[in-house]
């Protein structure tokens, strides 16, 4: 990202102050964020700034940046948790619906509205639930984060739903593949043949086969999720870093920009790994 | 059957799209610009059948305008990242060596940025604008289809009729761009359509958090953004648009999943 | 009989048609039998078995009777069938390593059928699955039960999948080519366990198989399969003797004989069976054996041998008496 944005045409000082400033404004501020040095020297500092934690103070708040992104980054986080949770939720019954009724009526319908789903933007999925839930029928707050955890999740339910939709989306098709060819497999025959249950079947060795080959596009789909997060939280005016990230641009924060998409990598590599001990934890044949 | 049935719907909604983009004037009941003071916040009715927004702007004229532009992000934010990255995917899948490993690298640490968060970064630094945002696309976007060219391209250079090539005297070059690049195509191009209902999705959210097209320029996200003050109490300003989106989008995949399939193309 | 098949026809519904890959089956097991039903690949004979455990999917159609002592299986309920299935007849299957489920342990995969079909309580559970490994020949049980299908050697795996076919005391055993996914030495090995257990559980064994050494080796009685029909049962011992189907005789030709029974003639040389497989997309109205068999007269080709009662012996070919 920074060596992308030093190397790309515009500078970031008249970006952030605009064509009225002054010679002078404009030297302090590149002085100031060190941009008067050559850039090999200023990739050196911001990394070298990036490792120990330093990433200046932003120029909006007047706080450190990191103890900015720390006071947001728990909205973000709950937020995407529970989106993920809801997609879960949502995906793996009608995978199973899907599945278990291929090319009819309900495997149909269920794979039509997820792809419409899939073509909804995100931010016109949240005006359209604030709309009907919060304005109109008033179940749901209009925007907002709360004070106590139970508030929290409360106000994040709406926003959280509209994030898991498109993810579902993505869920439901990927699982619901998985299931078909999980079911078509020699074990779940000879799973029949032991006589258990048929509800045993699916959830023990069906439901756990087509998990392990979903982990990893749960994973990699962590990314979509915290850009998702940036337009929710726009729409549902969710204190987290997605609103801060573009609060910032409007402001020209550029520290804070920067630190948060480097914030925002970190957590997508964080998830990569998560996904990789899940994936061990589930599936017997990896590592050990 | 029923899969040529969806890639016909879906030929059916991006035609009606191109319609719409191409023949905005004639097919626009009225001027989209034109004030009708007589109708602020007017819905729908025989007049503006989608209603009007607080300028008294006729809805359906607007929409219909701003396809032109929609379309126009779907085109360029997808055709960006498909030159760039199917250049470097052709070059570094055959050739391998350095070049292979560190635009592996390279790509490897673009896709740990959460994509819509580097697209924003971008543009952040660049400016809002539609301009912008296609330079930020063709910066991130280039991966897919690196990576996609790339997986072609090394299958393809296994393959008995590029020795062959090799064995007639046929140069590298015209074996790589008369021979391999035609094979390894088909599998980019289906995902460019794809890519096309994704790009647009992200063009109207970037127009809907003002990073995209700039208003007056009419764009449906910028649209929806117009009217989400009035959504609660006049939900037909953002309605349409909101609806034209979907339907282009839906274009977009729907087309995009049957060719796949009509072309046996893995995903 | 404990088990009477009368009548089988099973037909699927594939995209390009229909295949009529059961064609009207009749076959007994007698309590304690081994039998052998043998034929080529395609042939139908894992499908028969699969259609009497009710296993096909919902794309084939399943038709006649399957009796098992006294009950029809074909019409009863779901729930009635799964307390059958795994209870009082156990499956065993080709390939373990597909069969068995890749990310459960072992113990697992043992306990849920004493789970299904027993009243134990956890303790007996487990000791019963040592108890049953023991008895299939695995050593070290405690440690394997905690183990997954990779971990095993193939002949522990097919072990491991006759445990979990005899965990609740069946009186039938299924087996569909248990032994053909197995190194050589192994099979040998894993058709005495069977035999051994057959013995020690007082069990019926249908075995099927496109092996006829198998059958020799191990069948009381055997019943020979081509495209979905039965063409001759019989004992091993009469039946390879003097087969009474002309795809019989040119089965044990194309076979070594010393596999085939201490009378058989040493020096007959092997004849492989000219022409490929039948098509069960289009069943023709005579023996389907008739274009690959050097035997044939007019009527083999429009007009259908029944089946004949003869003894203990039935068989479908005008040939019979001339082979």
């Amino acid at each position: 990202m920074f060596v992308l944005a030093r190397l790309l045409p515009g500078d970031p000082v008249s970006a952030m102050l605009g064509d009225r400033a002054t010679d002078a404004t404009v030297d302090r501020l590149t002085a100031q964020l060190g941009l008067d040095q050559s850039i090999p020297v200023q990739l050196l500092q911001f990394l070298g700034g990036a490792v120990q934690g330093r990433f200046g103070d932003s120029i909006a708040y007047h706080i450190p940046v990191t103890q900015l992104i720390a006071d947001r980054l728990p909205a973000t986080l709950t937020l995407t948790g529970l989106s993920m949770v809801i997609a879960l939720v949502l995906a793996v019954p009608l995978a199973f619906v899907a599945a278990l009724q291929a090319d009819r009526w309900p495997d149909l319908i269920i794979r039509g509205v997820f792809q419409v789903g899939l073509s909804t933007p995100i931010f016109y999925v949240g005006l359209l639930l604030l709309t009907v839930f919060a304005a109109w029928l008033g179940l749901f707050p209009v925007g907002g984060y709360g004070d106590t955890v139970l508030e929290h999740l409360w106000h994040l339910f709406l926003p959280a739903l509209t994030l898991a939709f498109s993810f579902a989306a993505v869920l439901m098709r990927s699982l619901r593949g998985a299931i078909l060819s999980v079911l078509n497999a020699e074990f779940v025959d000879f799973a029949r043949a032991k006589g258990i249950r048929q509800r045993l079947i699916l959830f023990r060795h069906v439901l756990r086969n087509a998990l392990i080959a979903t982990v990893s596009l749960i994973g990699l789909n962590v990314g979509s999720l915290l850009g998702g997060a940036v337009i929710t939280e726009s729409v549902f005016a969710v204190p987290g870093v997605g609103r801060l990230m573009v609060d910032s641009i409007f402001a020209r924060d550029y520290p804070v920009i920067q630190a948060l998409t480097l914030a925002l990598a970190v957590l997508v590599s964080l998830a990569f790994l998560l996904t990789d001990i899940v994936q061990m934890a589930l599936d017997p044949r990896v590592g050990r | 059957m029923r899969g040529r049935l969806a890639l016909g719907f879906g030929c059916l909604l991006l035609g009606l799209m191109l319609a719409f983009a191409a023949f905005p004037d004639w097919i626009a009941p009225m001027d989209p610009l034109a004030f009708d003071y007589e109708a602020l916040i007017a819905p729908p009715s025989a007049a503006h059948l989608l209603g009007t927004d607080q300028f008294g702007r006729d809805m359906l004229s607007r929409i219909i305008s701003a396809s032109r532009v929609d379309l126009q992000i779907a085109f360029f934010a997808m055709i960006g990242p498909l030159l760039i990255g199917s250049l470097i995917g052709l070059t570094v899948g055959w050739f391998g060596g350095l070049a292979d490993v560190l635009f592996g690298r390279l790509a490897d640490l673009v896709v740990t940025f959460p994509f819509l968060v580097l697209i924003i970064a971008i543009v952040a630094v660049l400016g809002p604008g539609l301009t912008n945002m296609y330079i930020a696309v063709a910066c991130v976007g280039w991966v897919s289809y690196m990576r996609l060219m790339r997986g072609e391209v090394r299958v393809q250079r296994g393959q008995d009729y590029v020795a062959a090539g090799r064995v007639l005297g046929f140069s590298t070059w015209r074996i790589v761009w008369r021979h391999v690049l035609p094979n390894s195509l088909r599998p980019v191009l289906v995902y460019a359509v794809t890519d096309m209902a994704l790009v647009l999705l992200l063009g109207s959210s970037l127009g809907y958090l003002g990073l995209g097209a700039q208003p007056p320029e009419a764009e449906w996200g910028v649209l929806i953004a117009d009217g989400k003050n009035f959504f609660t109490t006049a939900p037909w300003i953002s309605l349409g648009p909101g609806i034209a989106i979907v339907a282009a989008g839906l274009g977009f995949s729907l087309v995009g999943d049957g060719l796949a399939n009509l072309l046996d193309v893995k995903r | 009989m404990s088990l009477t098949v009368r009548d089988l026809r099973v037909v699927f519904h594939t995209g390009r048609g229909l295949v009529w890959a059961v064609d009207g089956v009749d076959l007994d097991v007698g309590p304690g039998e081994v039998v052998g039903l043998v034929g080529e690949s395609g042939s139908g004979k894992s499908v028969t078995l699969r259609a009497i455990a009710r296993l096909l999917h919902s794309h084939a159609d399943t038709t006649g009777q399957v009796r098992w002592r006294g009950q029809e299986l074909l019409t009863l309920s779901e729930p009635a069938m799964e307390q059958i299935r795994g209870g009082q007849i156990g499956m065993v299957f080709q390939e373990p390593m597909a069969a068995l489920n890749p990310v459960l342990s072992i113990g697992l995969q043992i306990d849920e059928v004493l789970v299904a079909h027993t009243d134990l309580d956890a303790k007996a559970r487990r000791r019963r699955a040592l108890e049953l490994l023991d008895q299939v020949g695995i050593a070290a049980g405690a440690a394997r039960l905690g183990q997954f299908a990779h971990e095993f050697s193939g002949g522990m795996r097919q072990r491991a999948m006759i445990a979990i076919a005899l965990a609740a005391n069946p009186q039938l055993l299924l087996a569909d080519e248990p032994t053909t996914a197995l190194d050589v030495t192994i099979q040998d090995q894993i058709l005495r366990l069977l035999l051994r257990l057959k013995d020690e559980l007082g069990m019926a064994l249908l075995l099927v198989t496109h092996d006829l050494g198998v059958v020799a080796e191990t069948c009381d009685r055997v019943a020979v399969m081509y495209a979905g029909r039965i063409c001759e049962t019989g004992t091993v011992r009469d039946v390879f003797r003097k087969p009474h189907h002309a795809y019989t005789q040119a089965l044990l030709r194309a076979m070594p004989s010393e596999n085939t029974g201490e009378d058989f003639d040493e020096h007959a040389r092997l004849v492989p069976i000219p022409g490929m497989a039948p098509r069960l997309d289009a069943p023709s109205p005579g023996c389907a054996f008739t274009p690959r068999c050097t035997v044939t007269e007019p009527r083999c080709g429009v007009e259908r041998p029944v089946l004949l009662v003869e003894g203990d012996r039935t068989s479908a070919c005008y040939a019979r008496d001339r082979l």
